[in-house]
Formats: C-alpha cells, sequence, structure tokens
C-alpha cells in the first residue's frame, strides 16, 4: 500500500473515484461512487457473488474477505480506501486447485445446510488458522504467553464473528479443526 | 447514505488542515463504526479523510520502560503483541474480550476510543437524542435503559460508553498523544472523555479537528498481575453489560498498589479511585474488595431497568481482585 496517494477523484464528480485493486490475483480498475463498500464492488461490479450480503451492519459475518490476507468484513469498507490493496474471495481461496483442504472439510463434514454464511465462515476460517499459526492468543486462551492449542472451545471463540442460522456449528468446528489438524 | 468526497492525507498536518477546512468532514479509520452510523443515517459527514495510510501504525517501547502505541495500530495486532500480553495482560484482555475476530483486524486504537455509544435511541434517527441531535431530548431517560448508565448520568443523557480497551487504558493511566491546528499535546487518558452533563454531543475534551497520533502506556510493573472482566448477554461479541480492569501489587497480603476501572456503567470509561482508595495500605480480604466496590458504587443511581448493574459490578470487582490476589505464586 501506498502513503500519501491523495485522491482519485474523478474530474468534475467529486462524489466519485477510480480506485485500483487486485482481486484474486487479478488487478481490477474501477470508477465508484465513493459510498460503494467492498462488498457492493464485488459483487455489483465484479460479479464476484460469493461473498454475501446478510445484515450489511458488521454483525453477521457472511460478507467477510481477506484483505492483506487478513480476514475482515466487506460490509464495513468502501472500496474507495482500498487503491493498491490484495483481497481474496472465496472464489479465490483454492489457487488453482478444484478446492482447498478446508473447503474438502466443510463437505466431509456436512459443515453447511443452506449455505448462504459458507462462503464468509471459509474465508474467516481461512483468517483465524492464520491467527493461530502466528501464536495470537483469544478471549479463552488462558495463557496470554503460551503456544495455542485450538480446541472446540478456541474455534468457537474466534469464530463468534460469522452466524450460521441453520446451526451448524458443531460440523463448522469439526471441520476446521480437521484442518489445522488437531484431530 | 449521503453522498461524500474522500481524501487521503499526506501527512498528518495536512489531515488535521483538512479537518478544520469543513466543518462536516471527518477522520476514517478502520470504519467499524463510523461506516455503519453513515449507512444509519446517524453521522452525515460530507469529507472523509482517510488516516489509515499515515505512518501511526508502529508500537515503540519507551526509554523509561513503557510503551507507545501508534493510533492506527489494528486492535489484533496490539492484542498479539508479545511485550502487551507479557507487561499489560489487562490491556490484551479488554481487546480479545471485543468484537470479533474481523473488526479487531480492522479496528483502530483510537478508533476504538473515539467510537460512539450503542444507545438504541442514539442509533435509531426516528427516537429523540440530545447526543445526535442536540435539544431533541433523550427518549432512554424513560425507555429501554438497562444497558445505560448507573453513574454521572445528566437528564439530557445515559448513555454508556462501549470500549472495552478505553477501560484498561483508564486503569493503566494511559497518555494520549494529540494533533491540533497550533501543534501536539499530552492530554492524561482520564481526562480524554467528558461527563455527559448539559452537551452529551461534546464527548471528549478534543478541540474539532484535533487527531490522536499514540497513546502511551507509563511503565508499570505491577500490571503484569492485571485482568480484564467483562459480562454480556452471550459468550462472545457483544458489548459489555458491565466490565472490570484490574492492577493489584501486593507486599506480602497488604494491599501495596491497585488500579481500577470500570466500563458499561458512564458516559466515560469510569476511573474507580473511590475503591482503591479503600484497598491501599490495607491487608486484602475479598469482603475488603466488596467494601470497596461500594464505597465506589455508594453515589450510583440506577435507571428503571438497570438496579442489577450495582451489585454486578460490585461482584465482577470482588472477582477480579481475588483472582489476582490467588495468582500470585
Amino acid at each position: 500500500m501506498q502513503n500519501g496517494s491523495g485522491s482519485a477523484t474523478v474530474a468534475g464528480d467529486e462524489r466519485s473515484s477510480r480506485v485500483a485493486f487486485t482481486v484474486n490475483g487479478t488487478r481490477r480498475e474501477l470508477t465508484l461512487d465513493n459510498r460503494t463498500t467492498l462488498l457492493d464492488a464485488l459483487r455489483e461490479h465484479l460479479d464476484l457473488i460469493g461473498a454475501k450480503k446478510g445484515c450489511d451492519h458488521g454483525q453477521c459475518g457472511s460478507c467477510t474477505v481477506l484483505l492483506e490476507g487478513r480476514r475482515v468484513k466487506s460490509c464495513l469498507i468502501f472500496a474507495v480506501t482500498l487503491d493498491d490493496c490484495s483481497i481474496t474471495t472465496v472464489e479465490g481461496l483454492a489457487g488453482p486447485d478444484p478446492l482447498a483442504p478446508l473447503q474438502e472439510a466443510f463437505i466431509a463434514h456436512d459443515a453447511f445446510q443452506c449455505g448462504y454464511c459458507t462462503p464468509g465462515q471459509l474465508c474467516s476460517a481461512r483468517g483465524m488458522l492464520d491467527e493461530v499459526a502466528a501464536g495470537w492468543p483469544s478471549a479463552v486462551t488462558d495463557d496470554l504467553t503460551g503456544a495455542v492449542r485450538l480446541t472446540d472451545a478456541e474455534v468457537r471463540e474466534r469464530m463468534s464473528g460469522n452466524l450460521c442460522r441453520c446451526g451448524a456449528y458443531p460440523h463448522i468446528v469439526a471441520a476446521i479443526r480437521e484442518t489445522a489438524g488437531e484431530r | 447514505m449521503r453522498e461524500f468526497r474522500y481524501r487521503r492525507p499526506a501527512d498528518v498536518d495536512e489531515a488535521v488542515a483538512l479537518l478544520g477546512e469543513d466543518p462536516e468532514a471527518a477522520y476514517l479509520a478502520g470504519g467499524t463504526n463510523l461506516v455503519d452510523l453513515m449507512k444509519l443515517g446517524v453521522q452525515r459527514p460530507d469529507l472523509l479523510v482517510d488516516v489509515t495510510r499515515l505512518p501511526l501504525d508502529a508500537v515503540e517501547p519507551l526509554p523509561d520502560g513503557g510503551l507507545r502505541v501508534g493510533a492506527t495500530v489494528r486492535n489484533s495486532d496490539l492484542a498479539a503483541h508479545p511485550v502487551v500480553r507479557r507487561d499489560y495482560p489487562v490491556l490484551a484482555r479488554a481487546l480479545l474480550a471485543a468484537a470479533s475476530g474481523q473488526v479487531r483486524n480492522m479496528a483502530t486504537t483510537a478508533g476504538n476510543l473515539l467510537q460512539r455509544t450503542r444507545c438504541y435511541y442514539f442509533q435509531d434517527t426516528g427516537k429523540a437524542c440530545n447526543k445526535r441531535e442536540p435539544g431533541s431530548g433523550c427518549a432512554a431517560r424513560h425507555g429501554q435503559n438497562r444497558d445505560l448508565a448507573i453513574l454521572d448520568w445528566s437528564e439530557q443523557c445515559v448513555a454508556t460508553h462501549p470500549s472495552d480497551l478505553a477501560v484498561a487504558l483508564a486503569a493503566l493511566d494511559a497518555v494520549v498523544e494529540v494533533a491540533e491546528p497550533d501543534g501536539t499535546r499530552d492530554v492524561p487518558f482520564v481526562k480524554l472523555h467528558r461527563s455527559p452533563g448539559e452537551h452529551p454531543e461534546r464527548e471528549t475534551t478534543l478541540r474539532r479537528g484535533a487527531l490522536i497520533t499514540a497513546v502511551r502506556l507509563p511503565p508499570l510493573p505491577a500490571a503484569r498481575r492485571s485482568t480484564y472482566l467483562k459480562v454480556r448477554d452471550r459468550a462472545s461479541f457483544a458489548f459489555a453489560v458491565g466490565s472490570v480492569a484490574a492492577v493489584l501489587d501486593l507486599d506480602g497480603d497488604v494491599v501495596r498498589d491497585v488500579r481500577l476501572a470500570y466500563g458499561a456503567v458512564a458516559h466515560r470509561p469510569w476511573r474507580a479511585y473511590q475503591a482503591e482508595a479503600a484497598l491501599r495500605g490495607r491487608q486484602f480480604t475479598p469482603e475488603l474488595a466488596g467494601q470497596a466496590a461500594d464505597a465506589e458504587l455508594a453515589v450510583a443511581r440506577p435507571l428503571t431497568h438497570n438496579g442489577f448493574k450495582v451489585p454486578l459490578i460490585r461482584a465482577v470487582t470482588v472477582r477480579a481482585l481475588t483472582e489476582l490476589a490467588e495468582s500470585r505464586a
């Protein structure tokens, strides 16, 4: 990301901006109303409809994507702020493979029913597993300075930003723990 | 949502100047609160000044043993910082108890401190709220006020400050570094937020356009024995019903030093000086901790639906201090 790149206001229209960022490895350039969220840019302008609009207020997690490799809620980010950033959506999780191991585990464990929250669950779990690998503690970690062991309680706490109204939580926890190699 | 202009200033001076030029401008950091309030129509800025790319994202140890935290350090990075986890567990615990993993990856240090109340009436533009629209009244005063203040409220506003991080910083006697049009200054953390009084729309002592650039933590070896206990309506991803930040330093079983602050009880993070005075220099017992909380809460004025917060905060005070006392090897 660049610092101090000013603003890319469109000539004659201060309420819109040009923005360029990378999505799933492909550079994309857009001219957007400044009010456009990353979620709406993905869904309405780039035809990437994996990320879902649930609450649109940062409470349900169905819009979760990875920004510079970190999980975030795309409904609470204005796209205009993302010049030169790198974004990964559920469509880019697997890379060139058909499915990532995390996605295979969700299928094997029947970790969804209607599937609406699943893209957000997958992106959130991917980011969460990287946070665990980096040694980040959580609110249920007893020893803040020790190693993290990814128990059911740890997975539930760390995934609390993603709601599943079908109630597939036990299977989601199992799929994530299997992917983490803790079973 | 109202249309807005967008600018990304090159440095702090330009950011402060941009705010000074436009009375309807707002700083944008992590956006986790502001973007939501813009969707709700509660905040309607004409210009967003994006400060997230300013060089304010470092966590630096200080020569005196303290720590300087840049304003745009993300909540998740601060909670995971090795020095914070070792030397200021109350701070790491407060951050980890807040919001969700995704929100912590977005939210910044300064943005967290300046977030707005989650009072339902403030967030609903169809309701009277002196904080959102001065002079319009307070629908919460005699409304559904179960989650609102028990201390220091006014007839104009009974809102609480929602931050967990702020409660820990109040206990730690942090200092806020601020840039203003005519220079920089330090603000003691406990002087940052205001009581509501007759002007609940004024939430801090900062001047219009001021930009928080960093928060300094003083050295406090006793804080290695510290904790943050948060009571909420569900186990995770919920705002506090009540919370306690506590640092306890014992000499034998005598209280050498103690720091206590309460969350979700007032318009600002509540430093419990009366409780601290009742504990300092005395032999620690859970009974004494309860009496200390009583001393602090003697001035509590519960609203219609939140009388339970008084015994709740008392109980959490006792538990936090007793756990710290027992954790000493």
